[in-house]
């Protein structure tokens, strides 16, 4: 007793020598927070403050998995991949009470599909994912996903398709209006001829060059993220980001709580921290998507408040997840997608 | 040459140092070239696990998946699987075309700079590097800024009254050849260069005094001296070539997997399959090793000739 008591003791004074009552390590996306941010959670909880940055979800898993859990408090993944990281056991669980600001997240984001009732959890940023299109090229009806599928003559051989598999298999699915994960040989055996059919129609498959394809004209129409179409509509492209009817993709970032957490007291202080309005829409303000956060609006840029890529009209569909499926259905969409690229 | 280097080693007493001495070459070898093949070799017989990695028992499901085909949903008889050997048809087709562009356009360049005064050779060589202190991926995308529909390149065809309306380049073919004869050009010129500069030009003035013709000369006589030169060229385009992947996806549109994507994809998606992709990787090695060794055979019965 004696001896636990001494450490005890010697941890607090090397943690008080450190001048900060304890740690807290983040795994986010690059540029997704400003430094002012963190600065200011170091500075109100009196915490030491570290962040390591990855440039994908994929990166991110394989990081964890080959040894670096225990290692950091939260991360910041998308949808599929909460669903992913709490299939491996990766992610620790929370009770809403011991988040008080966790009242603050608008109610429609709290039974998500990757995390039902948000025991691991809680929303960061969110945005969609359809395409948009040059309306100095065509100017007719935008709001149908038959412009990637079937694309009227003045659009045919113009497009840009995201060089990722379960994005355009979403959109594809729900062109069709089969469901996702399907394993329905007749759905699937559709899905693929109208993949094959449409891919004539494309000259492109590219995700990092989504944006730059659209403000350089070599692309008419190109499937994009709502925040990188305002990024090319501010740098003169004349395009304009569309609401599908048959429906669309929706994305979201969230923070998680990992398993193993050295400083869990502290990484749920963070967490309560960005559920703060006013904290949530600075970080909105930085990352120019949208925030899942009651009561931002008084504290949020114009520009970001208005922008018709954050807003979608009244008359739009309710945006779809990319479903998780199991191991033998992706098999059947990975080779589908194989088909595709062969 | 190497031979004279060891029996001069013994010569002078050094024998029982030549283990210790090699010991770094072996260590270089062994770490970074021994192990990673037997790695990628083992892995291509390992089981996949969902989303990434391997699970340690045997499988030949990579193998079977790239050989044979049982249809979208995996029921029906297996017959020979055509969409990997058609990836690998095309990646091989276009890195000869490659091969063939770069030999094409750079024997002439390297004659042209082996045959300058020998103060200005420097100066061409290095004329001919400078452009390659620039990383690959940046190059490829500036070709990408030159080519495309309103580039400079058609800025200046429609502007100089040649087109009415853009060439399509950019997510063709050409895009591709292009791009892969900028990446690799160097890599003929100077094995190329090399060897024409050890080449004895009394030669084909005696070739000259004999009434040959400069083509006979340059078949009966520059040709075979220059031979290994055009080859080591070809080998260094051919194969980065073959495993290409920055060329087809930024110029080509990345509309069709190359072996180099196919492989790629196999391990940087979540959907990835790690044992597929080191099978994939191991055909490909073994496909330029035969390649390879049929040359060292060809060229050894040459030389016994």
């Amino acid at each position: 007793m004696q001896k636990i008591l001494t450490s005890v003791a010697l941890l607090a004074l090397t943690a008080g020598m450190a001048s900060a009552e304890g740690k807290l390590s983040i795994y986010n996306w690059f540029e997704y927070i400003p430094q002012e941010m963190l600065d200011k959670f170091a500075a109100e909880y009196d915490v030491e403050v570290t962040m390591d940055t990855f440039d994908s979800n994929e990166a991110m898993l394989a990081a964890l998995k080959a040894g670096k859990m225990g290692q950091y408090d939260v991360a910041v993944p998308t949808d599929y991949m909460v669903a992913i990281m709490a299939g491996e056991g990766l992610l620790d669980t929370f009770s809403h009470d011991e988040i008080p600001n966790f009242a603050n997240i608008d109610p429609k984001w709290i039974d998500v599909p990757f995390d039902p009732g948000r025991r691991h959890s809680i929303p960061y940023q969110w945005g969609t994912t359809s395409f948009s299109v040059n309306r100095d090229v065509y100017k007719g009806d935008i709001n149908t996903l038959a412009i990637l599928f079937d694309p009227p003559p003045e659009l045919s051989g113009k497009i840009n398709v995201l060089d990722s598999q379960g994005e355009v298999l979403a959109l594809a699915s729900l062109y069709l209006g089969i469901p996702q994960c399907s394993q329905d040989r007749e759905q699937l055996k559709a899905l693929n001829a109208m993949l094959l059919e449409a891919k004539q129609h494309w000259a492109s498959f590219g995700s990092d060059t989504a944006k730059d394809v659209l403000v350089s004209g070599d692309a008419a129409a190109g499937m994009i993220f709502n925040g990188f179409s305002a990024k090319a509509r501010a740098e003169g492209a004349n395009v304009e980001y569309a609401y599908p009817k048959e429906g669309f993709v929706a994305w979201m970032d969230n923070v998680v709580l990992l398993k193993d957490a050295p400083n869990r007291a502290n990484a749920l202080n963070f967490m309560n921290f960005l559920l703060q309005p006013e904290n949530a829409a600075a970080l909105t303000n930085y990352a120019a998507y949208t925030s899942a956060v009651i009561g931002v609006d008084p504290f949020l840029d114009d520009a970001i408040k208005n922008s018709p890529e954050n807003n979608p009209p009244a008359s739009a569909p309710q945006a779809t997840f990319v479903g998780v499926c199991d191991q033998a259905t992706q098999e059947l969409y990975d080779a589908i997608w194989t088909n595709l690229k062969k | 040459m190497a031979g004279h280097a060891a029996s001069g080693a013994a010569g002078t007493g050094y024998r029982g140092l030549t283990g210790p001495l090699l010991l770094p070459a072996w260590a270089m070898i062994g770490i970074f070239l021994l192990l990673p093949v037997l790695l990628m070799t083992l892995y291509s017989f390992l089981t996949k696990e969902f989303r990434g990695g391997v699970d340690w028992t045997f499988s030949l499901a990579a193998y079977d998946r790239f050989l044979l085909s049982r249809g979208l949903f995996g029921d029906e008889p297996p017959v020979l699987e055509w969409t990997y050997i058609t990836i690998f048809w095309r990646s091989i087709w276009q890195a000869g075309l490659a091969t063939l562009i770069c030999l094409i356009v750079g024997f002439p360049t390297a004659w042209f700079i082996a045959t300058r005064p020998l103060h200005s050779r420097a100066l061409w060589l290095f004329m001919i590097t400078v452009p390659y202190w620039v990383n690959l991926l940046i190059r490829t995308v500036s070709l990408r800024f030159l080519l495309r529909d309103q580039g400079p390149l058609n800025d200046l065809l429609i502007g100089t009254g040649l087109l009415d309306s853009p060439l399509r380049i950019i997510n063709t073919n050409l895009a591709v050849q292009l791009g892969l004869f900028y990446s690799y050009l160097p890599f003929m010129v100077l094995p190329i260069y090399a060897a024409v500069e050890r080449y004895n030009f009394a030669l084909s003035e005696a070739a000259a005094d004999l009434y040959a013709s400069r083509w006979t000369t340059l078949r009966e006589i520059v040709l075979p001296v220059v031979r290994p030169g055009i080859i080591a060229g070809c080998i260094l385009v051919f194969v980065p070539s073959l495993g290409a992947f920055l060329a087809p996806d930024l110029l080509g549109g990345a509309k069709t997997y190359m072996i180099g994507s196919l492989i790629e994809e196999q391990f940087k998606g979540s959907q990835g399959n790690w044992p597929f992709g080191a099978a994939v990787s191991v055909i490909l090695m073994t496909l330029v090793l035969i390649v390879l060794m049929v040359y060292a055979r060809a060229r050894g019965r040459a030389e016994v000739r």
